[in-house]
């Protein structure tokens, strides 16, 4: 489904990916860990179309199409959800408009009418039943105020109504309770099917006692320096990052 | 790769869909101002000796004002007597009888604009009486009114028809000397609408109006006053959209409202002028006074705008609160996009006990613009249990526009209530980036945010205005994406 080859991106003039490959196909799911600043999001980013990162080399292929040709809205619509690090706050446009804004957008792409907004309400107050999240916050302003958590639990739902082909989740474990850890990985496992991927980034073992990954990378310095299956996750728990960076230079 | 900051800038600058020129023949006089313009004007509207009189003492006071430049505007020195003064509008005799007889270009000009079907033959002038036969809505509309003895006029058919009203409160709001585009328009108006709602009387619908400048060169001086008497209440929605051209056009309106002893009148406007080019060059200098005198005890007047058009804008929709509980309203949202210079606001001047006023001012900058907010609230030393809440936000798009706030507190009774919110916000690339990232476009994006922030403003205004507006808006800061 995505297929990394030899990928170089940078920031601001600084390289940050330095020669990275990555493949995930259908209906795996990858964790990807790795110190901090190692690149994780940068990667997460720039599969995802920010304009701010310049591949300079490299390729990446989705679907069998060259994904860096794609404009953002056209990636997600092709299927590609980002879950953020760090979701941005829109003061002022009500979530649940942003909500089904997203979804139209995506069933336009298909040749789809527009969701019904009766429909679409109970759809949502379904899938938050599912995240164990407030109704409420369907109609607050996007992520405004949000605590953390709330914040990671709406880019999960944002993620189950849009039912992405391939969603990248950066670090939306981060943070949470522990109820709201569990609700995170039902969201996810809810997504795990043949005809899907997911890949995790993540620095916790703790969300993969819930969902349990076929591949783990251990991303340092902009490269994949060591994958695996789940057990690579249980060692970096109790060695730490140290020992693969000294695997990877030795 | 173009950073999103680069793409924004981009996506603001968009062409004005709705300039398009039409070429109407319109009989006008040539350009200059002295005191035989301002007789021949009145002689041609042959109006009564009362508003000659009255329009000369305008003008000999305009003769000694200066123009005002403290306002947060630049722009080359107008020449005055460069402006033609006069377009007659033309007889009902010469006017199309129907939609057929109606210049085929200009009815493509509405196409383009999506004006109504049932607006069109009001808009090109269509003889009056041809307009109501042929239209069903208007049929009842104008029923309606008469049964309830609302006046809903040209002006100059309430000079012709009703002078006594028009003497006793034209200029009682907005006095001849008030400022030097306020005594200009008094002594050269050409026309406008007026308004009176008879006590105790509702106004069975909305009142609308479309202005429009169609003739080059010539500088736009309506008029409007309504009044509404005891415990009358009243809508009134004034809207715009104007042909592309090059040349600055000058437009210096008044309008005044009267609001008598439980009276309540609400204006609201929706002003899409030409702004200019990308490069600023062209668009209309809209420099307007607009002030409503809530003289009666429990009145109130709202203000509601959705400033999108023109060059540059000078406004402020003011309200005197004399009478005791007197209320007064401005909701505003003003665009501006290139070069547009907007100094906007209000004043809200507490004369009565217990008066109150509200201000939501929000002020939307793009590409080079730059966008004022000024406002006045002064509370007088009899005005007790006055109270005013001014909520006044900016959004920048872009990093070359501007926003200012300038305003201005005169408290003079030590137990007014007067409060005062301001933030400043910009749309950021990041959340720009993350309604794309959900498969939405940037331009809807945009509008999104743009909408969102407007939405308080938008909720008081009546209904198909609201969607009038918003899609108005859309257009403004739309821009190629890409
Ligand atoms: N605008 C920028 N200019 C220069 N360097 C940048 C810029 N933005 C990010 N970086 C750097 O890129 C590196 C990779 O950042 P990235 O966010 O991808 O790390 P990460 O692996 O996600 O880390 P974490 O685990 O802390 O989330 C960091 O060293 C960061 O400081
Ligand atoms: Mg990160």
């Amino acid at each position: 489904m995505l297929e990394i080859n030899d990928l170089k991106a940078s920031i601001g003039g600084t390289e940050i990916l330095r020669g990275l490959s990555l493949n995930v196909s259908a209906g795996e799911v990858h964790a990807i860990m790795g110190p901090n600043g190692s690149g994780k999001s940068t990667l997460a980013q720039v599969i995802a179309g920010h304009a701010d990162y310049e591949v300079s080399s490299g390729t990446v292929t989705y679907m069998g199409e060259n994904l860096l040709d794609l404009e953002p809205e056209e990636r997600a619509r092709e299927g590609i959800f980002l879950g953020f690090q760090y979701p941005v706050e829109i003061p002022g446009v009500n979530n649940a408009y942003l909500l089904k804004a997203a979804v139209n957008a995506r069933r336009k792409h298909e040749g789809l009418a527009e969701i019904d907004a009766f429909e679409f309400l109970k759809l949502a107050k379904e899938k938050m039943a599912l995240l164990d999240m407030d109704p409420k916050l369907l109609n607050r302003g996007v992520n405004e105020g949000f605590s953390g958590g709330e914040k990671k639990r709406n880019e999960i739902l944002q993620m189950a109504m849009l039912e992405p082909k391939l969603a990248i989740l950066d670090e939306t474990d981060s943070g949470l309770d522990i109820d709201a850890l569990r609700a995170v990985a039902k969201g996810v496992n809810a997504l795990r099917s043949a005809d899907r991927a997911i890949v995790l980034v993540t620095h916790y073992q703790r969300l993969l006692d819930y969902v349990e990954p076929d591949h783990v990378h251990v991303l340092s310095q902009g490269r994949i320096a060591r994958s695996g299956d789940k057990s690579l996750a249980l060692q970096l728990e109790e060695k730490g990052y140290d020992w693969v960076r000294e695997a990877a230079n030795g | 790769m173009t950073t999103e900051s680069d793409k924004l800038e981009s996506l603001v600058n968009r062409r004005y869909e709705h300039g398009f020129v039409t070429d109407i023949a319109a009989d006008t006089m040539p350009p200059g101002l002295d005191e035989d313009v301002v007789r021949a004007i009145s002689a041609r509207k042959n109006e009564p000796e009362f508003m000659l009189e009255w329009r000369l003492r305008a003008y000999r006071q305009w003769r000694q004002m200066q123009e005002p430049t403290w306002a947060h505007v630049h722009y080359p020195p107008i020449d005055f007597e460069a402006i033609s003064y006069f377009s007659a509008p033309m007889s009902d005799d010469d006017r199309p009888k129907s939609l057929d007889d109606v210049d085929p270009k200009l009815l493509e000009t509405y196409d383009k604009l999506g004006i109504p079907l049932h607006e069109r033959a009001r808009l090109a002038g269509v003889a009056v009486d041809a307009v109501f036969d042929s239209v069903s809505v208007a049929t009842t509309f104008k029923k309606k009114l008469s049964e309830a003895g609302v006046i809903f006029c040209p002006f100059s058919e309430a000079v012709e028809n009703h002078p006594e009203l028009v003497r006793k409160y034209l200029g009682s709001v907005v006095p001849q000397r008030d400022n030097f585009y306020a005594s200009l328009n008094s002594a050269v108006f050409s026309d406008g609408s007026f308004v009176y709602i008879p006590k105790g009387v509702r106004c069975p619908m909305e009142l609308s109006t479309y202005f429009r400048i169609n003739a080059a060169n010539t500088g736009q001086f309506e008029r409007t006053l309504i009044i509404a008497d005891e415990g009358s209440h009243v809508s009134y929605l004034e809207g715009c959209t104007a042909p592309m051209r090059d040349e600055n056009q000058l437009h210096a309106a008044v309008v005044e409202l009267v609001a008598l002893g439980d009276a309540e009148i609400k204006y609201s406007t929706v002003q899409n002028w030409y702004p200019g080019d990308e490069n600023g060059k062209g668009g209309i200098y809209n420099f307007v006074t607009k002030r409503g005198d809530c003289r009666g005890a429990n009145s109130k007047i709202s203000w509601t705008q959705v400033e999108t058009g023109s060059a540059i804008t000078w406004k402020y929709p003011s309200c005197i609160l004399r009478g005791d509980n007197s209320v007064g309203e401005f909701y505003s949202v003003a665009v501006a996009n290139n070069y547009q210079q907007a100094d906007t606001g209000t004043k809200m001047i507490h004369i009565g006990r217990n008066t109150s006023s509200t201000i939501v001012s929000k002020g939307i900058s793009a590409g080079h613009a730059q966008n004022a907010y000024r406002g006045l609230v002064r509370v007088m030393p009899q005005a007790d249990g006055a109270r005013n809440h001014t909520q006044c936000d900016s959004l920048l798009i872009g990093k070359e526009c501007g926003a200012h706030t300038f305003p201005y507190m005169e408290i003079k009774n030590p137990g007014a209530k007067v409060e005062h919110e301001a933030t400043t916000s910009k749309i950021s690339a990041n959340q720009l980036f993350y309604c794309r990232q959900r498969g939405i476009s940037e331009e809807d994006a945009v509008n999104m945010i743009v909408n969102g922030f407007c939405k308080e403003v938008f909720k008081e205004l009546p209904m198909e205005f609201a969607v009038e507006a918003q899609a108005l808006l859309n257009v403004s800061l739309e821009g190629a994406v890409g």
